[in-house]
């Protein structure tokens, strides 16, 4: 008799792990938003590729759980991300919501994850509202705020004593962000400031105003396709020689293989750079190498980045998903093997770290290559942690 | 603002012009004669692109590659309407904007898929890579002077086949009375097929020439588009001479005021309201004029004989 209730039991003990596998072993499940079509594709598809990467070297386990990576394609509209974050928090029931190439799909992204309870990591954009008033404690970024690269380019000609500075960018917030950034530690003068529609195919009505003033230098923010343009027509203008252009989000390893010699000599600032340094660096960078044949960009890193910083959350809390504190916690340690090397976070969970002064040079390959050339800040803050007020 | 820059930037609102009326003749010629809104040219013009670069590739001669990559845009551009845009000469505007919108689409994915979503690398030859000085002070790229040569010598080579030749007397009868051209026995099916094709070939062309200059990307074709589309209405839409007129203009209107409106601007209001109403009214510019023609004129500067 014992032994029957004995069995009996067993039976229905057996019965029950059978329809409810998933009490015995958790799954993670991130939401990753980026832009996967269009022209800007070509983004999507790199952070996509550095995602797949990590998943790659954790055996497909982040913080030692099996892992499920659900892709959104925002289509660089915030109203569509939005709609993306929602479904994945819904119906997908997703932990993380991580990416972001925007800052306006970023401003429309994070809060709907964050008061929906879930963690957002920013692999891109870092909009200064979010480093600021609008910080939050379930945010964190594995990028930079906007105004930090400029920042450090402005510094860097400031250091140079060059003077004369003739001003571009395109004429939307970001264009006007980058200027401000730049302008916040350029201390010589500027000739002029120059503010073009934004998806402008042609430069040269602007590179023959540009000559006409006789500027010392070029400072410009042209990020992708505008950025092609730019530096080839500004070459072919025979201004490469004549006037040393610097840049920021410019000349990356996502325009560089178009525009190849036309690029050669630019100035760039950033925070990290396929040569630099860095162990984890080193290896996600030959790994991508060999997987795809071309070197990773910033884009990349970030978002390989992203999901260790993930990985190191997870386990910490030893695959306890519901434990957020404690996984808020481990992130702000930011104890994980980081391409960009060791690094601490500040308050509003944006990064202090450096950033470096690169210049596009011939390298092995026929594409050039982006090689650092000095820090210029280092453990750099950014400029608008002082109105967040998170106390840890 | 001295002579020399006046000059500079009169040759470069030209260069703009002729670019924008290579796009334009196809595009006022299908919308005049077929009734056709083809929101699809822009893909002709990246195809013309894609084109060069891959023949370039492979043929290592320029020369080769520009000719072959117009013959390819001509076919595609034959095949295009004969496959797609047959069916839609009966319906509504309506049906033809969503239909050639779609084929936008299918164009881009089908270039990501062939290329891939990257830019890619162009060049051109090193004979056109350099600058020319036209006179002491004024250096202008070898590559755009090229781009007003060509252009010229199309719009010349146009003029003369639409006023001097059967085929260009059949075109304009098509655009002022196609049921009548159709009454009098003219094979019209076969004449949308040619005037297709060749408006598809001046795209490839266009596209072509612009591939050293911009980026050759899926979807490149949608910005210009626009501006060609204000070029038409503005010309008035069926007319060459219209095209060509509206091409000129847009080109000159939105290079100078990119160049000029700022200096201008800071003259009346303080540098700091120059400073954020220049730009912003710079880009707007070829949209107030097209507003401001319709208005005078709705049925554009030349409009086709109806």
């Amino acid at each position: 008799m014992r032994s029957a209730i004995r069995s009996l039991f067993v039976g229905v003990v057996a019965a029950g792990l059978a329809c409810s596998p998933a009490v015995a072993q958790q799954k993670l499940k991130i939401g990753f938003i980026t832009t996967l079509s269009g022209p800007q594709g070509v983004i999507g598809e790199d952070m996509k590729n550095s995602v797949e990467l990590a998943l790659d070297m954790l055996g497909r386990k982040v913080g030692g759980l099996d892992t499920e990576v659900i892709y959104g394609d925002d289509q660089v509209k915030p109203d569509v991300g939005k709609q993306l974050a929602d479904e994945m928090l819904k119906k997908h029931q997703v932990d993380f919501v991580s990416g972001i190439i925007w800052s306006n799909v970023m401003l429309a992204v994070a809060p709907t994850v964050t008061d929906a309870g879930k963690l957002m990591i920013g692999t891109n954009a870092g909009p200064h509202q979010l480093a600021g008033k609008e910080c939050n404690e379930r945010f964190f970024s594995t990028s930079w705020q906007n105004d930090q690269t400029p920042e450090a380019m402005g510094k860097y000609m400031s250091d140079q004593g060059i003077t004369d500075v003739y001003v571009m960018a395109p004429n939307y917030a970001a264009g006007k962000d980058m200027v401000t950034g730049f302008k916040r530690y350029f201390k010589g003068k500027i000739v002029d400031e120059v503010y073009t529609k934004l998806g402008q195919a042609d430069y040269q009505a602007e590179i023959s105003q540009l000559r006409s003033k006789n500027p010392k230098a070029v400072f410009v923010f042209y990020p992708g396709g505008m950025g092609i343009q730019f530096m080839r027509q500004y070459a072919q203008a025979g201004l490469r020689q004549t006037v040393p252009l610097y840049s920021v989000y410019t000349a990356d390893e996502l325009s560089l293989p178009a525009v190849k010699e036309a690029a050669l000599g630019q100035f760039e600032t950033r925070f990290w750079s396929p040569d630099l340094k860095v162990p984890a660096n080193e290896k996600f960078v030959a790994y991508y190498r060999k997987k795809h044949g071309k070197s990773p960009s910033f884009y990349g890193a970030q978002s390989y980045d992203g999901i260790m910083l993930i990985d190191s959350a997870v386990r910490a809390v030893k695959g306890n998903l519901k434990d957020q504190k404690g996984m808020i916690a481990a992130m702000r340690k930011a104890n994980f093997d980081s391409v960009r090397g060791k690094f601490t976070y500040n308050v509003n969970h944006i990064p202090i770290q450096n950033f470096y002064l690169l210049r596009v040079v011939k390298g092995p390959a026929d594409v050039p290559d982006m090689a650092i050339q000095k820090a210029v800040f280092e453990n750099h803050r950014d400029s608008y942690y002082k109105e967040c007020g998170m106390k840890w | 603002m001295n002579l020399v820059l006046l000059l500079e930037q009169t040759l470069n609102g030209l260069q703009l012009g002729v670019m924008l009326f290579l796009m334009a003749a196809g595009l006022t010629l299908v919308f005049g004669i077929m009734n056709l809104v083809n929101l699809a040219h822009g893909s002709l013009y990246m195809v013309g692109a894609y084109l060069s670069v891959a023949l370039f590739n492979l043929t290592g001669s320029y020369p080769l590659a520009v000719l072959l990559a117009l013959a390819g845009t001509l076919a595609v551009g034959m095949i295009v309407e004969l496959v797609a845009l047959r069916t839609l000469y009966e319906r509504d505007h309506l049906d033809q904007v969503l239909a050639t919108f779609g084929l936008i689409l299918f164009f881009n994915e089908l270039v990501a898929i062939l290329w891939g979503r990257a830019a890619l690398y162009t060049t051109m030859p090193a004979w056109l890579s350099g600058q020319l000085e036209l006179f002491a002070g004024v250096r202008y790229p070898t590559y755009r002077a090229a781009i007003i040569v060509v252009g010229v010598a199309v719009a010349v080579l146009l003029w003369y086949v639409v006023t001097r030749t059967r085929l260009g007397m059949l075109i304009r009868a098509g655009a002022s009375n196609r049921t009548m051209v159709a009454a009098l026995g003219v094979n019209i099916r076969l004449l949308y097929t040619v005037v297709f094709g060749f408006g598809a070939a001046l795209a490839g062309l266009a596209g072509l020439m612009a591939g050293p200059i911009y980026t050759v990307q899926p979807g490149m074709g949608e910005d210009v588009l626009i501006e060609v589309f204000v070029v038409i209405v503005i010309g008035g839409i069926g007319s060459i001479r219209g095209a060509l007129a509206g091409a000129l203009i847009v080109g000159m209107v939105d290079t100078l005021g990119r160049a000029f409106l700022k200096p201008i601007l800071a003259t009346v209001l303080s540098p700091t309201a120059a400073e954020s109403a220049g730009p912003a009214l710079a880009s707007m510019l070829i949209y107030l004029l097209m507003a401001a023609v319709l208005a005078v004129r709705p049925a554009g500067l030349f409009p086709a004989r109806g």
